[in-house]
């Protein structure tokens, strides 16, 4: 009888027809992916994207020029100089991420005093050329001011988490 | 022919009038032809897209109906590689023998009542002949391409389609001597019956029903389409025979598989469905173009040859020659005795 019934499945396809019937109704079942350049999907607060340098409400920049993310920096991807500005106050003159080198770990925001340094949720700024993703102080800053909003109200709401 | 009166009218004789709207409706068709391979080629990434959750194409233009014309446009502006060790003839020769014999073959196919550039009488020893040489343009590639895998996928590619021409040519006898004819739109036209239930005069309500899905599997086998693809089998062949070809080459190699499955679409509503018919001999339905149907039914055929591919893993070697072989060869032989035997014992004659 297990021959008989093993013949008449594969004469009559029955596999095949059970197999087509569930694909059909993956079919005309809801995607699973998204329209992507239109749609996007949902970004943890903690997302690490692109780096930023915040500044304080009054426009000062918040980076002290500690160098904490420099040392604990595992790609070696942060370069800072600094020295007294005019004021008296201590300020980077350069402050360069090689985006090529960067790992996205996230060290650098847990590292810094003063939340200067964030990675953002930004994940689009792919570029054409390689010198583009060199990013210097002016970069991170113009980014810190374009992503202000988004920045620190995911910090905020991560605030209860640490 | 539609242009030859227009063309006599411009003040040609017959025989140039004839001759020169045959050219003309040779390159109607062809463009007809290759618009809708475009379109059949987003529809069967489409199909593969939904059985697989995704969206599939949908940037060129509205839901992507454009993407083929762009992948066409990049096809033609890339790079012609030709390998060093390439034999060049041969090489560049082999993509334009299997795009022209699948050109070639639909030439005999009746895309409506007297729709047909050749009706000839032999028309599917035609078809036989042409897709029997489409195996020359696949070893001229591979063995032109002077790389091993190309080779391997060569020597399979044409063992298979010769393996399954044979269960093809089988199923092909007994459709013929169920019609009585070797001319396809005569196989059409035996299909037809009075009533409304028109369909179930076709061949694929009779005798020949069990020759149906022989040879639907034997036509995958045949195109080398899924699960039969062993000649491209991703993970030990690369890409298969056309390994070596980019740019316009490669294209023809595309182009000639895509119309080789279309045209096994159309040989299935042909032999088994019809052909031009409507499936209902009633008024909405048979006042449809009978082009309208054949190209219907070409698509509903393609969508199932392509929710094959989307839903079948891939056979082992040995397994499919084990299948064309020794399950549909006999088969075939035994039910071209049984539908002889009917058209002789219970038609009394007429084959």
């Amino acid at each position: 009888m297990a021959f008989l019934d093993r013949a008449a499945r594969s004469i009559f396809f029955w596999e095949f027809l059970k197999s087509f019937v569930l694909s059909m109704r993956y079919f005309v079942g809801k995607k699973s992916t998204l329209n992507y350049p239109f749609e996007k999907g949902p970004i943890s607060p903690r997302f690490r994207g692109e780096h930023a340098l915040r500044r304080y409400p009054n426009g000062e920049e918040r980076c002290i020029a500690c160098k904490l993310c420099e040392a604990v920096c595992p790609a070696q991807a942060i370069t800072i100089e600094a020295e007294p500005r005019e004021d008296g106050s201590r300020r980077t003159t350069r402050y360069d991420i090689d985006m090529v080198k960067c790992i996205y770990c996230g060290l650098c925001q847990e590292a810094c005093p003063v939340d200067a340094i964030v990675e953002g949720p930004n994940f689009e700024y792919s570029t054409e050329t390689r010198e583009e993703l060199y990013y210097n102080k002016d970069k991170l800053l113009a980014n810190g001011d374009r992503w202000e909003r988004e920045i620190a109200r995911n910090l905020e709401l991560d605030a209860p988490y640490r | 022919m539609i242009f030859t009166h227009y063309f006599q009218t411009l003040g040609m004789s017959y025989p140039w009038a004839w001759a020169l709207s045959q050219i003309a409706s040779m390159l109607v068709f062809l463009v007809c032809l290759l618009v809708m391979v475009a379109f059949i080629l987003l529809y069967d990434r489409k199909i593969f897209a939904a059985v697989q959750m995704r969206r599939g194409p949908n940037v060129v233009g509205i839901f992507g109906l454009l993407q083929s014309f762009a992948d066409l446009g990049k096809y033609l502006i890339k790079e012609v590689i030709i390998p060093a060790g390439a034999n060049k003839v041969i090489f560049l020769l082999a993509p334009l023998v299997s795009a022209t014999l699948a050109f070639a073959a639909w030439a005999v196919i009746p895309m409506d009542q007297g729709w047909v550039f050749a009706d000839i009488n032999v028309g599917i020893l035609y078809l036989f002949a042409v897709s029997s040489l489409g195996v020359y343009g696949i070893i001229m590639a591979g063995w032109a391409s002077n790389s091993k895998y190309a080779f391997l996928s060569a020597c399979r590619a044409a063992a298979q389609m010769v393996s399954y021409e044979v269960s093809i040519g089988f199923v092909l006898v007994t459709v013929l001597l169920f019609a009585g004819s070797l001319n396809l739109s005569d196989i059409v036209r035996a299909q037809t019956a009075p009533g409304v239930l028109a369909f179930l005069h076709w061949n694929w309500c009779t005798i020949l029903f069990p020759m149906l899905p022989i040879f639907f599997v034997s036509a995958i086998a045949e195109t080398n389409r899924p699960p039969f693809d062993l000649v491209e089998a991703e993970s030990e062949l690369v890409a298969g025979y056309f390994v070596e070809y980019s740019s316009t080459p490669f294209l023809l190699f595309y182009l000639a598989e895509f119309l080789n499955i279309c045209l096994m679409s159309a040989m299935l509503a042909i032999l088994f469905f019809g052909g031009w018919q409507s499936p209902l001999d009633i008024w909405p339905l048979n006042a449809v173009p009978g082009v309208i149907w054949l190209v219907i039914k070409i698509w509903f055929f393609f969508f199932l040859f392509a929710m094959v591919r989307a839903f079948v893993p891939r056979y082992r070697y040995d397994q499919l020659m084990r299948l064309g072989w020794k399950v549909f060869l006999p088969t075939t032989l035994v039910w071209v005795l049984v539908t002889a035997a009917w058209v002789v014992y219970v038609r009394h004659g007429g084959a």
